[in-house]
C-alpha cells in the first residue's frame, strides 16, 4: 500500500515551503517542520515534506545510494509528486540525501551558470541532528553578525567543501538541512568556518 | 444604465475604495473580476478586518489565494534561489491575473505563493493603504484566501507595497513584497536582456557609474531620486523598484524579509534579512536622501517622505506623510501638524 502524502495539500505545502523559506532567509536558525508524513523508510518525514512541497515534473530528482537502494521510496515521490528521478547530480534540481555522511562532493552536482546560476540544484540533508549556538560558525546575508550551528552527521571534508562552493559565487548549490521536526538552510551565499 | 453611473466618482474615499483597479481604460465596471459586493465596512479599519468568507478558504470555485499548486510550486522554487543569490533576477513563469500587467502582477504572485492562513496581510499603494491599487489587492486576497488584513505595519506578517517603505520600522518575521515595473536596472543603459545577463554575469557596472556620472556633470548632483540603483550583499547591482531613494536606507541591514516580483518582465528578486544594501555613489558626491523643509502639516512628523497635496484651484498645497498608518498612528497618539497650506 502506498503511504498517503499531504492530509491538506495546499496548507501543508504551504507551511513546508515557508519553514524552508524562513531557513534560508535566516541561515543557521532552525525552522519547525512537522508535516505529519509517514513515508516508506528510510525516506524521513522531512525529506519527505520538502520533496513533495517543492518537486514536480518540472524538477529531476537525485536520491542518494540508501534512498535509491528502496524502490518504495521511488514509487512514494513518482506518485506523489511527479518528479523524474535521474541518475546524473548534475542535472538533479534537488538532491535528497539520507546520509549526509556519504554524500558525493558538493562540486558534482549543478553549479548554475554565470547567466543563470539559479539552475543550481538544491541539496536536501536529512540528518540525525541539528542544533544551534555550537559547532560551525556562519556568516553571511541572512545572519545578523554571527551564528552557530552543530550537523550530526557531518559530511567529510564539509568545511572545505563549503569554502570552494562559496569561492564560486553567485555559482554553487544551496543546502536544506532537514532534522526530525526542523529544518535550516545554508544558502551558497553563507561562509562556514570551523569554530 | 450608464456603466459610468455605477463609478462613484466624487465620492470620497469608503466608494471610490470600492473601484476596483484594473477598470481603468475601460467602460464598463461589469467586465472586472471583481463583482461589486456589499462591503460591511468600506473604510479601512485600523483594526484587523477579516475578508469575505474569512471562515474557510474564501472564496468558491478557486484555490487558495488564487494560483493553483503547480503555479505556487514554480514560483516558490524561483523564491528559495532568489534568497539564496541576493539581488539576482530569477526568471520565472509569470502568469496572467485578473488585473492588468502594471497593476501589481509580478507582487500579487509572490504574494499568493507564500501566503498561508495564519499571515497577517497589508498592502500600500504610494504609502497609502486606501489608495485604489492597494485595496483592490488587499480585497483580492481577502477574497480569495480569507486572511485577515491590516492597516497597521506593526500587525502585519506580510506586507505588499507599491513604491514605498513603511516608516515604522519593520521587525524579524515580517516579509515585504515589493511590485516591480522593470526589474533591470541596467535595461535604459542597455536594451537587450542577453546583453544586460552577461553584464551581471561578469559584475560589469561601469554603465550605471557612468549614468550616475553624467547626472553629475549635467546637474551638479546625482539627480536620480527613484529606483535610484543598490549594491546587493557586494555583487550584484539591483533596482530596488520605483522607492524614492529616501527609502533606500531602510533596505540596508533590515530585519525583514524583502521579495520582489515582476509579473510583466517575468523576474522575482530578494534581499534577505540583515544583509547589506548599498546605494551607488561616488566618494565626492556620496549618496545622500531627499530632505523636506517643514514637517507633515497633519501630525507634524519630521523625517519621514511627505506628498505634495494640491487643494485648491489656486494652487494652494499642503504636504503631508505619504505613509497614511503611520501619520494616523501619530495623529492618533495625540500628534498635531500646523494644518497649513504653503
Amino acid at each position: 500500500m502506498l503511504a498517503p502524502g499531504f492530509a491538506d495539500p495546499v496548507h501543508d505545502a504551504q507551511g513546508t515551503f515557508r519553514a524552508v523559506m524562513d531557513a534560508l532567509a535566516r541561515p543557521g536558525l532552525l525552522q519547525r517542520l512537522d508535516a505529519g508524513l509517514e513515508p516508506p523508510t528510510p525516506l524521513t518525514p522531512e525529506l519527505a515534506a520538502i520533496a513533495l512541497a517543492l518537486t514536480d515534473a518540472d524538477t529531476p530528482v537525485w536520491l542518494d545510494a540508501g534512498l535509491a537502494a528502496a524502490p518504495e521510496v521511488a514509487a512514494y515521490l513518482r506518485f506523489h509528486t511527479g518528479a523524474p528521478l535521474t541518475d546524473d547530480p548534475a542535472r538533479a534540481a534537488f538532491a535528497l540525501i539520507r546520509d549526509p555522511a556519504r554524500c558525493p562532493p558538493l562540486a558534482r552536482f549543478a553549479q548554475g551558470t554565470p547567466a543563470y546560476p539559479d539552475t543550481s540544484t538544491t541539496l536536501v540533508f536529512a540528518h540525525d541532528a541539528i542544533t544551534s549556538g555550537e559547532g560551525l560558525n556562519l556568516a553571511g546575508p541572512g545572519i545578523n553578525g554571527m551564528t552557530r550551528i552543530a550537523l550530526t552527521p557531518l559530511p567529510d571534508s564539509f568545511v572545505a567543501q563549503r569554502a570552494e562552493n562559496r569561492a564560486g559565487f553567485p555559482l554553487g548549490v544551496d543546502l536544506i538541512l532537514a532534522a526530525p521536526g526542523l529544518v535550516a538552510g545554508l544558502p551558497r551565499s553563507t561562509a562556514v568556518t570551523e569554530s | 444604465m450608464s456603466a459610468i453611473g455605477m463609478l462613484p466618482l466624487e465620492g470620497g474615499a469608503p466608494e471610490v475604495a470600492q473601484v476596483p483597479s484594473p477598470v481603468r481604460g475601460r467602460d464598463r465596471v461589469r467586465d472586472t473580476p471583481y463583482p461589486e459586493r456589499p462591503d460591511p465596512s468600506p473604510q479601512p479599519s485600523p483594526e484587523r478586518e477579516r475578508g469575505p468568507g474569512a471562515s474557510e478558504a474564501g472564496e468558491a470555485g478557486y484555490n487558495f489565494a488564487y494560483l493553483d499548486e503547480g503555479t505556487k510550486r514554480m514560483i516558490r522554487r524561483a523564491i528559495l534561489k532568489a534568497i539564496a543569490v541576493p539581488g539576482y533576477q530569477v526568471p520565472f513563469a509569470s502568469r496572467e491575473m485578473p488585473m492588468p500587467y502594471g497593476w501589481g502582477t509580478g507582487g500579487v504572485q509572490v504574494t499568493a505563493a507564500i501566503l498561508g492562513r495564519s499571515d497577517v496581510l497589508k498592502v500600500i499603494d504610494q504609502g497609502a493603504d486606501d489608495t485604489t491599487n492597494a485595496v483592490s489587492i488587499r480585497r483580492f486576497f481577502a477574497r480569495t484566501s480569507g486572511v485577515a488584513t491590516t492597516t497597521r505595519t506593526t500587525e502585519a506578517t506580510i506586507i505588499q507595497t507599491r513604491h514605498r517603505i513603511p516608516e515604522t520600522p519593520l521587525r524579524e518575521g515580517q516579509t515585504l513584497v515589493y511590485q516591480v515595473p522593470i526589474p533591470e536596472p541596467l535595461r535604459f543603459l542597455e536594451p537587450r536582456e542577453t546583453e544586460t545577463r552577461q553584464l551581471h554575469a561578469l559584475a560589469e557596472y561601469g554603465a550605471m557609474h557612468v549614468k550616475l556620472y553624467e547626472d553629475i556633470s549635467r546637474h551638479g548632483h546625482i539627480a536620480t531620486t527613484y529606483a535610484y540603483p543598490v549594491e546587493v550583499a557586494g555583487r550584484y547591482v539591483m533596482d530596488p523598484s520605483p522607492t524614492p531613494k529616501f527609502d533606500n536606507p531602510k533596505m540596508d541591514q533590515s530585519p525583514a524579509l524583502q521579495l520582489f516580483g515582476a509579473g510583466r518582465e517575468r523576474r522575482i528578486y530578494a534581499v534577505p534579512p540583515y544583509t547589506s544594501v548599498r546605494s551607488l555613489d561616488f566618494e565626492d558626491h556620496p549618496f545622500r536622501i531627499q530632505e523636506f523643509t517643514d514637517p507633515c502639516a497633519l501630525c507634524g512628523a519630521e523625517g519621514v517622505y511627505l506628498d505634495e497635496m494640491l487643494l485648491d484651484d489656486a494652487g494652494r498645497r499642503m504636504f503631508v506623510c505619504s505613509d497614511t498608518d503611520h501619520c494616523e498612528g501619530r495623529r492618533a497618539d495625540g500628534h498635531v501638524g500646523t494644518g497649513d497650506a504653503v
